[in-house]
């Protein structure tokens, strides 16, 4: 859950600084590139931390009660702004590298055609950028999915903290954690089974971006 | 229709284009030759904009293209531009490749559009690849798809940068037929090409770039037969050998 909505967080964010780090306008890449700076920068846990602990006290005194009084389920969403604006900082990355990847001949012929900027992007960059990192968004969904564990730190209870609940009650470790792995590894797996066949009913017929450079 | 007026380009310090000026009038074919690095590639996309210029003026059909208040989309899509690496869409069909722009630019209805890619393709007689991708074509074949989709916006006039370098030489000539038959039907043509037969054979004027400069700008005739600046003979006397 906690994985699945960061994840929504983090393509739609991670898309947009991506593209912004390849525009020409320079105050935007500037902006985008301190973004991903910033949070890529910053150990997980420490954000993790960050958003829980330290957010609410920075906020309006009224604000900052509300987060922490009656905000509903406050370490659910904390974890899934965490996670999504963290791994939205690696999926820029990988946005950017997909889109530079692409020679600048293509941009301009969609620019000589008179297609405006935003036009150039939606209907010719991202289209086949996206299927060029098909492969590395995997390995970005796999990685926000494991790394959602590290939300039992601020209490949150996902599959780890639950598997070590399990374990305090009934002292079954073994199998409480086995459990976890294999639903961590069904989960994973099933994801790259999906993901693979993604890629290849996305396959351009016969476009190997290898040769197109 | 395209006027040229002393511009000069810089890359950081160094001079692509130093005080270049020529024109070119409707229904005119001129050929732009020259060695590698000359200029004439960059000199041909300042024309419709892709490369900004540092000094002087261009003016297409009395639109200031150097103009920061111009309607840049506008203006290009009214000048048709081929590439020397084809640069199509590879994740489109040839047809859609052909109906993109006048879809998005010219707010084509769908039908429309795919009825004169049709026609295109017939043109340049590839009606049987219109639902094959870029990538399964042949050189030869992609540039000359990379000519309807440009065609498909009705240009004024059409530029095209090396259109002919990156193909296999017998895949040469079925896109310079193409060309040939474009020039012979009045398309104001800016040309980027070492192609000197096509030169001779449409070519009303052609250009002669070295380091930046246009060196000759002369009549065709006149160019092959009477150069005059030192550096077009000896280019043309490579050129021309075998």
């Amino acid at each position: 859950m906690v994985a699945l909505a960061a994840w929504v967080i983090a393509f739609a964010v991670g898309s947009v600084v991506g593209v912004a780090r390849t525009v020409p306008n320079r105050l935007v890449r500037t902006l985008a590139t301190t973004y991903v700076e910033l949070f890529r920068n910053i150990p997980l846990l420490v954000q993790m931390f960050l958003w829980y602990f330290v957010l609410p006290e920075l906020m309006p005194v009224e604000v900052g009660r509300w987060m922490k009084r009656d905000m509903p389920n406050p370490e659910f969403s904390s974890a899934v702004l965490c996670l999504g604006f963290y791994t939205a900082s690696r999926v820029a990355e990988q946005v950017r590298a997909g889109i530079e990847s692409l020679s600048i001949g293509l941009s301009h012929a969609g620019y000589a055609s008179g297609l405006t900027t935003s036009q150039v992007y939606r209907y010719v960059l991202l289209p086949i950028s996206y299927r060029l990192i098909v492969p590395p968004m995997t390995s970005e969904f796999l990685t926000i999915f494991k790394n959602s564990s590290l939300a039992l730190t601020i209490g949150l209870l996902e599959l780890t903290a639950q598997s070590q609940q399990i374990s305090e009650y009934t002292f079954n470790s073994f199998e409480a954690y086995t459990a976890a792995t294999v639903i961590y590894v069904v989960i994973a797996l099933s994801t790259t089974v999906l993901m693979h066949l993604l890629e290849s009913r996305l396959r351009i017929p016969g476009f190997i971006s290898k040769d197109e450079r | 229709m395209i006027t040229i007026d002393h511009i000069s380009k810089w890359y950081g310090k160094f001079q692509v284009l130093a005080d270049c000026s020529t024109g070119i009038e409707r229904g005119e074919v001129v050929v732009v030759c020259g060695p590698s690095g000359s200029g004439k590639s960059t000199l041909i996309k300042c024309v419709n904009g892709l490369e900004p210029v540092q000094e002087g003026a261009i003016r297409v059909n009395d639109v200031a293209v150097t103009d920061a208040g111009t309607n840049m989309a506008r203006l290009r899509s009214q000048i048709g531009m081929v590439f020397q690496h084809f640069e199509l869409y590879p994740h489109m069909s040839v047809l859609n490749n052909i109906c993109l722009a006048q879809e998005k630019v010219l707010n084509r209805s769908r039908e429309e559009a795919r009825a004169k890619a049709r026609s295109l393709l017939q043109r340049i007689d590839l009606s049987d690849q219109a639902d094959k991708y870029p990538g399964q074509l042949s050189g030869g074949q992609q540039q000359r798809v990379a000519i309807a989709r440009a065609l498909a916006m009705d240009p004024i006039a059409m530029l095209f940068d090396e259109p002919t370098s990156a193909l296999d030489p017998e895949m040469i000539n079925e896109v310079l037929d193409v060309m040939v038959e474009l020039a012979t039907e009045g398309m104001t043509m800016m040309v980027v090409t070492h192609e000197m037969g096509f030169a001779r054979k449409v070519a009303d004027r052609v250009i002669f770039m070295d380091e930046g400069r246009i060196v000759e700008d002369a009549p065709t005739e006149e160019f092959f037969n009477t150069p005059r600046s030192d550096r077009a003979q000896a280019f043309l006397a490579k050129i021309l050998q075998h």
